[in-house]
């Protein structure tokens, strides 16, 4: 088996489970919990590393995320830590890119300047909305202008900051969305993460909608005009997209999820992480961990493995890479697919959407063209036909 | 064998869930003639279907051994009978078969609508009937009043009515009594050549296909030779016996007995519900009355989802159609669907059936294609072809001109509902031939075209009335109308597996209503897709499904490959559920679905 990882790069993913309150659109693994023992959830951590570290000797560690959950609730000290060990145990890239998700509000902008002193060196902001009627929808406890103050701070104090807006949300037009994106894009951020409210089964939206009691959702058409004029408006203000929901000026993309979506390795640390590496001899190892934090704290420090660990085969490797790599615009790499899949994609499927203007090929590589990129799931399923 | 003045033979009739099957497992319970321990809920319902449906499709029986309060032992037959109008049939010749009845209804629901289709099968069949009033054990339980009823609607007496509960087993004892007192004895010559009633069968991994009859006249034993009266084809029994319900071997039946013999018949077919049995040599002459083979009479194509599972589908549908000499079926190609069956039915519940059963016995995913009729297209030479399927209709300009049957429709509805029914049929072309009231329920009889009855009358009928309503049809034979066939074009690519045959002035209406169901039932595509109803070659209804504009948008990071891997496996699955015309791909419940008119 080939060392494929070195195509997509190789990056640690820490996952902090805790949040202050319980978003209603969110599924991501996270807790509301009263008390927390920074010291335990820090020794675990430090402990999950080192196993890593073992595991993987050699690699050269080009990102560091610090996820949730909201990981601006974790102690400066232990972000310190964690990034520290890493160093450490693993050569880190002399660019390495270490990411932290925050809060906008005023008590964790107090922080921004401890965590990049511990190293952070860039933010990613969970802004959500700019008008507080929606952010109290949302069930964020900011409000409007402290993210506004927060995001000055963030910029101040870190290399590079973004910040995420969720739209298509409840009751706003298109023309409602162009004003708030446009309110965005004068704030001088070079990255921005721009998602369409997705009702995720499981959370509170998830409940109210199954029981018909979660109006003035967008209409399809509506939502996806906003999705074209979000793209539209990115690409004037300089920064376009460069993948699905992600927009950013050149140079400026997020290099740690650059790594997933180019089906790169990494390593996922804390309760509910996922992982993908591979080993020289071995074919690609998807991991995932419990997703109660309790239980992951206790398995970490005792240093027991805990992931449940599967062998990807060809077809699945091949599959996960399509559906990461074609949400860029930079595109895959057909011979890549080959190598992992152990089978070419359908030359008469790849000709076939080509002529219909739904792929752009270019050399070994295929893209997903302008237009239909907002159809990824109905490309990919032609794509992986039998 | 036994005395004629000693046997008791006997059905049940009552309104699905008013608890026939309790009762008949608590008789089987209250004789002994099942051990306890091999008691479970409902004995006489074998297959799964009949057990999740609560309906019971092939009629049942058991022989219960019952010693009287008066010290005599009286052998009690039942026959559980089909009660769907599908079975119509199955169930007057069962009927035929018995004295008298039990007729159970809820006391706390009181008289429904089955009660009176089935009930009144018994009357024809000059039964005695026993009312027996079921679960008196529930507070809401009303005995007075449900006997008033009887009286009113049915117009029997209650008189001599049981209260019973089934569940508890209060009563039963008094059942029994009351079928050994009330019910008459059967009557017959046990000196006159052997003649008995072929009352149903079916096919046996085993013993081949076992016959249950009715013994008339006249003794059966092993090793005679019989001969079917229909088509005189003669076996050597190679045994005789009874249910208990398990089948247990006697050495001989005499008359107004009811059991089984099995004698080497390979297929169901050979044996006809209804046909006369006698013995080969020094048999009876004259057959029984009424026999009257079943024909079917609505036809769909069968087709497997997988078209590699067509070997194993014809498999399925001949060893069904082994047991069931009622279903027809011929091989069909179709240009959208492959390899299949075009199959006849007694009707949609016997479709569905035979469906479900190979759906789940054999493990076989079908796609079934738009219910049709047979029609009698008459040409301009003067030869006349029977078109089982729209697709195979000839060119119009050799056509004369076209008969459908037509059926005599039969139903009982309460007076509320009476508007709604009577639209019902005028909307399916119904012409009324009578209308008349017992006690606060109407009857209808209505003409009406047999195509407009099979998508989903009986599925409307039941919802316009709230399931109040009982129907019953027959045959009435062929009419000339107006009729054509209705094409439909997805993104201009015809669909031969839902063309259909129409009346001319329903065809407008038809084809749009088609069109705005595909376009509800076909899901988005990349591109937009025309879909069109013609006549020939001219369009008569057009809607056009719009493009899908945005099927992703939300975040994806390291967490979600798997969880998205797994979402488009599972969307591929789906995808195979579906079939291809041209680039767009039409789901299986389309096929179906599109043809139901109105929700």
């Amino acid at each position: 088996m080939l060392e494929n990882w070195q195509n997509g790069g190789f990056s640690i993913y820490l996952h902090w489970p805790f949040c202050e309150a319980k978003c209603p659109y969110c599924d991501f693994n996270s807790y509301v919990s009263a008390s927390i023992d920074q010291d335990a959830w820090k020794s675990a951590y430090l402990r999950e590393i080192d196993r890593y570290a073992d595991e993987l000797p050699g690699r050269v560690v080009q990102s560091i995320f610090f996820g949730g959950g909201t990981p601006s609730l974790m102690e400066p000290s232990t972000v310190q830590a964690v990034i520290d060990r890493v160093a450490t145990r693993f050569s880190v890239a002399n660019d390495i890119e270490i990411t932290l998700e925050a809060n906008p509000s005023s008590v964790e902008a107090s922080r921004f300047s401890d965590y990049r002193t511990a190293g952070v060196n860039r933010v990613s902001l969970g802004v959500q909305a700019l008008n507080d009627p929606d952010l109290k929808r949302l069930g964020r406890l900011h409000s409007a202008a402290e993210a506004v103050r927060a995001m000055e701070i963030a910029q101040n104090a870190f290399d590079r900051a973004s910040f995420d807006l969720i739209y298509a949300r409840q009751n706003q037009s298109v023309s409602d969305w162009t004003a708030e994106l446009k309110q965005a894009l004068t704030m001088g951020f070079s990255h921005l993460s721009l998602y369409q409210l997705t009702i995720e089964s499981g959370t509170a939206f998830g409940d109210r909608y199954k029981r018909g009691k979660l109006g003035g959702l967008p209409s399809e058409d509506d939502s996806a005009d906003m999705y074209d004029v979000t793209v539209e408006m990115c690409k004037a203000a300089g920064i376009p997209m460069y993948e699905v929901s992600n927009f950013a000026a050149p140079g400026e993309q997020s290099n740690h999820n650059l790594i997933y979506w180019r089906y790169g390795d990494y390593v996922g640390i804390g309760p509910g992480a996922h992982g993908r590496f591979s080993h020289p001899e071995r074919t690609r190892t998807a991991t995932e961990t419990p997703l109660s934090p309790a239980k992951w704290l206790q398995a970490a420090l005792a240093g027991r493995d805990q992931e449940t660990r599967q062998l990807l085969s060809a077809e699945e490797q091949g599959v996960e890479f399509l559906l990461m790599g074609l949400r860029l615009r930079e595109g895959v790499s057909l011979d890549r697919f080959t190598e992992l899949a152990g089978q070419d994609l359908s030359p008469n499927i790849l000709a076939e959407l080509e002529s219909e203007g739904v792929i752009i090929r270019r050399d070994d590589q295929i893209i997903v063209s302008d237009q239909y990129v907002k159809l990824l799931n109905a490309v990919l399923e032609r794509l992986i036909e039998d | 064998m036994t005395q004629l003045s000693h046997i008791r033979n006997f059905s049940i009739v009552a309104h699905i869930d008013h608890g026939k099957s309790t009762l008949a497992d608590r008789l089987i319970q209250e004789t002994q003639t099942v051990a306890d321990r091999d008691m479970k809920a409902q004995l006489l319902d074998a297959m799964d279907i009949e057990r999740e449906r609560g309906i019971t499709i092939k009629a049942n029986t058991v022989r219960l051994d019952y010693t009287a309060d008066n010290g005599e032992k009286y052998v009690l037959n039942l026959i559980d009978t089909p009660g769907h109008v599908d079975f119509a049939y199955e169930v007057s010749r069962s009927m035929r078969a018995v004295e008298g009845s039990l007729l159970v209804v809820d006391s706390t629901q009181g008289v429904e609508a089955q009660t009176l289709a089935n009930v009144y099968q018994a009357i024809d069949a000059d039964h005695e009937i026993v009312p027996v009033f079921n679960k008196i054990d529930l507070p809401a339980s009303d005995v007075d009043r449900v006997a008033e009823q009887v009286e009113d609607v049915i117009g029997i007496d209650a008189s001599g009515a049981i209260a019973v509960s089934a569940k508890t087993g209060q009563g039963i004892h008094e059942v029994l009594e009351a079928i050994v007192n009330v019910l008459p004895a059967p009557e017959g010559d046990p000196d006159g050549p052997f003649k008995a009633m072929l009352v149903d069968s079916w096919y046996d991994a085993y013993l081949g296909v076992v016959v249950l009859i009715r013994v008339i006249d006249g003794h059966l034993k092993k090793g005679e030779r019989i001969k079917f009266m229909s088509n005189g084809a003669v076996y050597p029994v190679d045994r005789v016996g009874v249910f208990r319900p398990a089948m247990q071997n006697a050495d001989i039946l005499g008359p107004g007995e009811i059991g089984f013999l099995t004698a080497s018949i390979k297929q169901v077919r050979d044996t006809r519900v209804g046909d006369t049995i006698t013995h080969e040599k020094k048999g009876a002459t004259v057959p029984l009355p009424g026999f009257n083979p079943s024909v079917p009479v609505v036809f769909c194509g069968l087709f497997p989802v997988d078209s590699a599972e067509f070997e194993d589908l014809r498999d399925a549908i001949e060893k069904l159609a082994l047991n069931d000499a009622s279903f027809s079926y011929e091989m069909e190609t179709s240009a959208a669907l492959g390899f299949g069956f075009r199959c006849g039915f007694l009707g949609l519940l016997h479709l569905e059936v035979i469906r479900d059963r190979i759906e789940r016995e054999y493990n076989i995913e079908l796609i079934t294609t738009a219910p049709s009729v047979v029609y009698h297209v008459f040409m301009k030479d003067g030869s006349m072809t029977e078109l089982h399927n729209p697709a195979d209709m000839p060119d119009p300009s050799t056509i004369d001109h076209i008969e459908e049957p037509r059926i005599k429709a039969t139903i009982l509805v309460p007076d509320d509902f009476l508007g709604d029914v009577l639209k019902l049929c005028q909307d399916r072309r119904g012409i009324q031939l009578d209308l008349s009231y017992a006690g606060s329920r109407a009857m209808v009889v209505y003409d009406l075209p047999l195509n407009e009855v099979v998508f989903d009358f009986y599925d409307r009928l039941k919802s316009v009335t709230k399931g109040y309503a009982s129907f019953d049809y027959q045959l009435e034979g062929y009419r000339e109308d107006n009729l054509v066939k209705m094409s439909v074009l997805v993104n201009d690519e015809p669909v031969d597996a839902l063309s259909m045959m129409v009346h001319r002035d329903r065809a407008e209406m038809r084809g749009r209503a088609m069109c705005e169901k595909l376009k509800d039932l076909i899901p988005r595509h990349m591109f937009k897709i025309p879909i069109q109803a013609a006549i020939g070659g001219k369009v008569i209804a057009r809607e056009t499904l719009s493009a899908l504009r945005k099927d992703v948008t939300a975040k994806c990071y390291g967490g979600d490959a798997t969880r998205k891997r797994k979402l488009l496996d599972k969307q591929k699955a789906g995808k195979k559920k579906m079939r291809q015309f041209g680039k767009v791909d039409i789901p299986q419940e389309a096929f179906i679905s599109a043809l139901k008119m109105d929700n």
